[in-house]
């Protein structure tokens, strides 16, 4: 997982000259933490605007799969507001934070290699 | 263990239907993420392939992953249609509204990659540039054909432009357009789609100006006709089928399924053929003889495109789109 980790690390600090404007552009309001987290933030709720099941269920998968994770579930709490609420608690070790995005990572990864694989099976 | 990616169909139910291949679900098995596990087992088998449909197989992967991106197919990969309609003149019986909506219908084949995205904050004079619009027009006068057959009723043939497709829409390049679209004009996908029907004296007259959109907007702006997947079907032959029976065992299953072998007994040829009709079910015969199933990660995959990009590009959008959307959430700040 460690390794993961830092890969991202180095993808993150290259000396980019945009890469203060990069973080302009990223959405303030995209995703933010609701009332009910633990202290120590091991528990969180997120809610992320205008995304729904296509995001919710495969980054709900994807969570799931690390054994640091106790439990994590998604809801649209209504069908008529593109909101997704996102709730994850782990055993202790990582933040929910940490866990968030490290699925995150872990999904771009995992497109990542469907892509690879499809376009060998093109060619 | 091997049955456990398999989900039952009986009678009247379904059983094991939801995948447990998380971690602290089984003992025996390590399922936690890993990524090479995942570059190990995942295959993809494209059985079809052609310009406007593709058929493939994707397997070892979980139905949530499966699922975005047929979601992102229908919704997300955007495509180019007509949004706006100018009519300078519409003397058919056709309504103005309804025929700007039956040209919106009309897949084009544009290069969606070709086109930026209109930015709707501007006002209606500056915000169609050649960057971002494409412009058809459609000019048609209908009027008698003096040649016409003595005694004819057809209107194609006693009519000129009797009746308007979609072929009739004339690209008109903007701009860098001229040198941009050189190779490939725009055109409908399918020039044969009947927009409306003319009698002498009427004429359409409009312009119409193409954008960017996706399909969550407007159906108009979803690249593909459909997309969709199905699960692998299974059919486990319990006891030996044979003779008489096999006949009629072979009969309660789509043509190319189940064959009888050289000693009389059934067995499965092709289970990707089967329709899971449950037929097979029904006959008091087969009971405890057969059991059917679907494998819960072999998705069969059917990409029909609308013709405005081939379906091997709408997928491998898809794919990007939803990597796209898990980099853009991994940077963005939580905010409180």
């Amino acid at each position: 997982m460690s390794t993961i980790i830092d890969e991202q690390h180095k993808d993150v600090d290259p000396d980019q000259m945009d890469q203060d404007q990069d973080i302009e552009e990223y959405d303030l309001d995209k995703i933010k933490l609701l009332p009910g987290s633990s202290e120590d933030g091991t528990a969180a709720s997120f809610q992320i605007v205008d995304e729904d099941h296509t995001l919710g269920n495969s980054l709900r998968y994807v969570i799931m799969k690390n054994p640091e994770v106790e439990f994590v579930g998604y809801s649209i709490p209504h069908p008529s507001e593109n909101k997704l609420n996102i709730r994850i608690q782990t055993y202790g070790s990582i933040t929910a934070v940490e866990a968030l995005h490290l699925g995150l990572e872990n999904l771009s990864q995992l497109c990542g290699v469907i892509e690879t694989k499809f376009m060998e099976a093109l060619n | 263990m091997a049955d456990n990616n398999i989900v039952g169909i009986e009678y009247n139910r379904v059983t094991n239907t939801t995948s447990t291949d998380f971690p602290g679900h089984s003992s025996n098995e390590d399922q936690s993420w890993d990524i090479e596990k995942i570059k190990n087992s995942l295959e993809v088998k494209i059985s079809k392939l052609d310009e406007r449909e593709s058929n493939f197989d994707l397997v070892h992967i979980d139905t949530s992953i499966a699922n975005a991106l047929r979601r992102i197919m229908i919704s997300e990969v955007p495509s180019v249609a007509a949004e706006t309609i100018y009519v300078f003149n519409n003397t058919s019986v056709i309504q103005d509204e309804v025929l700007a909506h039956r040209i919106g219908l009309i897949p084009l084949k544009a290069d969606p990659d070709l086109l930026t995205w209109v930015d709707t904050a501007q006002d209606e004079k500056s915000k169609y540039t050649d960057e971002n619009t494409i412009v058809l027009t459609l000019d048609v006068t209908c009027t008698h054909n003096p040649n016409a057959p003595k005694g004819s009723t057809n209107p194609k043939e006693l009519y000129r432009n009797s009746h308007v497709y979609a072929k009739d829409l004339k690209f008109e390049p903007q701009g860098k357009q001229v040198e941009l679209f050189k190779g490939n004009p725009v055109t409908a996908a399918d020039p044969n789609i009947l927009i409306a029907k003319l009698r002498p004296g009427q004429e359409i007259s409009l312009r119409a100006h193409c954008i960017l959109g996706v399909g969550s907007d407007h159906a108009k702006f979803s690249p593909v006709a459909t997309a969709s997947y199905r699960l692998m079907p299974v059919i486990d032959i319990k006891q030996p089928i044979s003779g008489e029976q096999a006949k009629r065992f072979q009969r309660c299953f789509p043509p190319g399924v189940v064959d009888i072998d050289s000693k009389g007994e059934a067995y499965v040829k092709d289970a990707r053929r089967d329709t899971v009709s449950r037929e097979v079910l029904r006959h008091e015969e087969f009971d405890g003889k057969v059991k059917l199933g679907r494998k819960r990660d072999h998705f069969i995959f059917n990409i029909e495109s609308t013709g405005g990009m081939p379906p091997e590009e709408i997928f491998i959008k898809s794919i990007r789109l939803l990597k796209s959307k898990a980099d853009y959430l991994r940077n963005c700040p939580i905010g409180q």
